[in-house]
């Protein structure tokens, strides 16, 4: 098993989502986050005062496949959240012990 | 057919019921002894009853056009200054800003109804009403027409009321999320007493020594509180903010607003509610309502424009927050000239208002190192400092003939109608109520400050106020709660 988190712009959540549930993905968790990586923020003005703000909004999305669909939605989203500019976001994977279905105590990939 | 013997059938009883009262009428009209002398009685009667009739029936007109301004004027401080306050100041805070306006709308009320009215319009000296009105004694039905001959006093009463709620409630702009609640109730009762009655006297009380309408030493033109509300609040918060110092983590920490969506709600409230502050200041339901309703609008939307445009000009964006911003500033400076200036002089002030109060907010404010949080001084102080004074320059006798010689033909009002002294008296007028603004401020403060201490800790600062002063959150949030 294997946890894909790919962080995204905010205007790619529709795109990427539709692309998942294409390939087959079932589940997963979307998370309203703030952050930045080479992208540089922007200002703002309020009453004359200026502020820079370089934390900016994105959304986190998590899921935990079965491997044999990783690369398949690591393809996917990718391709759905491209704009190919500065921003587009990162996709990151790490491998998963175990997982458990609350509902039945199910394990591992059944869990999934 | 039918539908027609129904309709018939309807009128019938009408008819019926006509015709005692012809038969009757014919009576009163019949020939007899004296009748000639009956009828001349009787047309003067009549005439003296009709009289009667149109005076009540103007009365009822104004006074229900003066009850809807004073809800108007209410609706400004709750919601509108609360909400457009509580968007400006972090989420911490959003709860115990707004309830600093709303304070004032329940402990003003109780001072003015137990003791401010009479200190306020009592008849008293140049400085300071009578204690005659204490308790409400004699603030009834019947009218004073030394203040507004067509409305029950009452009803000039609850109208004045409402700037006596908004003016203290502006000020806590200056102090936003660092006074103790506690401080901040004993200052502004302290406030309402010693520097807002004895102002409200001066201008619109009876014998006041800056009253223009009733004959006062140095005759300043104010119709709606630009020195009174606007100067006395703004130039009060520029002391408080000096006085308490500024917020943890001013300059260098950011401190956006939380939501200009609340602060456009409440600007939007403002604009609307200052329609019953300017136009009611008419004390009548009349044209000069119309004519400062009209300057009340046009200034606020040119100052919206002056404000947005000097934005744009060097951010390179109008914002949303100086666009009513802007209109707020407008406002304030139309307010001692509303019922003096006709549309296009409105237009002006608006314009230069907006301007002016842009630069102190966005260029004064940051080299002079004061942390006025909400800028109740950048827009208050510094607008209604501008409009009582430009109120002297462009006050027309068309509009409002204010002065008036022996024979009661209308006298100059304004320098371009040739009253070049009107100036100084409108100096004069912001003068004094920039002195006893920094004075009554100064010692109050320093009476409070002695008594509970003006500023909560530090850990309850940076804790926020919502929660360290009135134990509750703006915006709840559990797991839990859904």
């Amino acid at each position: 098993m294997t946890k894909v988190e790919a962080v995204i712009q905010t205007s790619k959540l529709d795109a990427v989502k539709t692309a998942l549930q294409e390939i087959g993905v079932e589940g997963m968790t979307v998370i309203e986050v703030r952050g930045h990586g080479r992208q540089k923020g922007h200002t703002e003005f309020y009453r004359g005062r200026e502020y820079t703000v370089d934390l900016l909004p994105k959304i986190k999305m998590e899921m935990v496949l079965p491997d044999d669909l990783v690369e398949k939605a690591v393809q996917a989203i990718s391709s759905a959240a491209r704009t190919g500019k500065i921003g587009d976001g990162k996709i990151f994977l790490s491998r998963i012990d175990d997982a458990v279905r609350i509902r039945n105590d199910e394990r591992g990939e059944t869990a999934l | 057919m039918k539908r027609v013997l129904a309709n018939w059938l309807l009128v019938l009883p009408l008819l019926i019921s006509l015709v005692p009262s012809m038969r009757a009428q014919e009576n009163a009209s019949a020939p007899g002894m004296g009748s000639q002398a009956l009828a001349a009685v009787s047309s003067d009667e009549r005439i003296a009853k009709l009289e009667q009739q149109a005076a009540d029936a103007k009365s009822s007109a104004d006074n229900a056009w003066m009850l809807v301004s004073s809800a108007l004027v209410l609706m400004m401080t709750g919601p509108g200054l609360a909400l457009f306050y509580g968007g400006l100041v972090r989420k911490k805070n959003v709860l115990a800003t707004m309830m600093q306006s709303f304070a004032m709308m329940a402990i003003v009320t109780v001072l003015w109804a137990l003791v401010e009215y009479s200190l306020a319009f009592g008849a008293g000296n140049s400085f300071i009403g009578g204690l005659q009105n204490l308790f409400m004694r004699g603030v009834g039905a019947q009218p004073d027409p030394d203040y507004a001959a067509t409305i029950p006093l009452q009803t000039f009463m609850v109208y004045q009321l409402m700037f006596a709620v908004i003016t203290p409630a502006l000020i806590t702009g200056a102090f936003a999320e660092r006074m103790k609640f506690s401080a901040m109730a004993l200052f502004m009762i302290l406030w309402s007493l010693l520097v807002y009655a004895p102002m409200a006297h001066m201008v619109w009380g009876k014998g006041g020594l800056l009253n223009a309408a009733l004959g006062g030493r140095f005759p300043t033109l104010d119709f709606a509180g630009g020195t009174v509300v606007h100067v006395t609040s703004g130039v009060s918060a520029l002391v408080c903010a000096i006085y308490l110092g500024r917020r943890l983590g001013y300059p260098h920490e950011p401190m956006p607003p939380h939501s200009v969506v609340l602060s456009f709600i409440g600007a939007c409230l403002l604009w609307v509610g200052w329609f019953g502050f300017n136009a009611g200041s008419a004390l009548n339901a009349g044209s000069l309502a119309t004519s400062a309703f009209v300057a009340t609008h046009f200034a606020a939307a040119a100052a919206a424009l002056g404000w947005a445009a000097a934005e744009w000009i060097r951010n390179g964006k109008p914002s949303v927050l100086g666009g009513i911003s802007g209109a707020v500033a407008g406002l304030v400076a139309i307010t001692p000239a509303a019922g003096f200036v006709g549309p296009m002089p409105a237009l002006l002030i608006g314009a230069v208002a907006g301007i002016f109060c842009y630069t102190m907010v966005a260029k004064v404010k940051a080299k002079l190192g004061y942390d006025d949080s909400l800028d109740a001084f950048g827009v208050h102080g510094a607008g209604g400092t501008i409009g009582a004074l430009l109120t002297g320059v462009f006050a027309s006798s068309a509009i409002n003939p204010i002065f008036k010689n022996s024979q009661g033909a209308a006298l100059p009002s304004g320098v371009i109608e040739g009253n070049g002294h009107q100036i100084v008296n409108q100096l004069v007028g912001v003068i004094i109520a920039w002195l006893l603004a920094i004075l009554g401020t100064l010692i109050i403060l320093k009476v409070v400050d002695v008594v509970l201490g003006l500023r909560v800790s530090d850990d309850h600062e940076v804790q926020g106020l919502d929660l360290s002063q009135h134990g509750e959150e703006g915006y709840y949030w559990e797991a839990s709660a859904s």
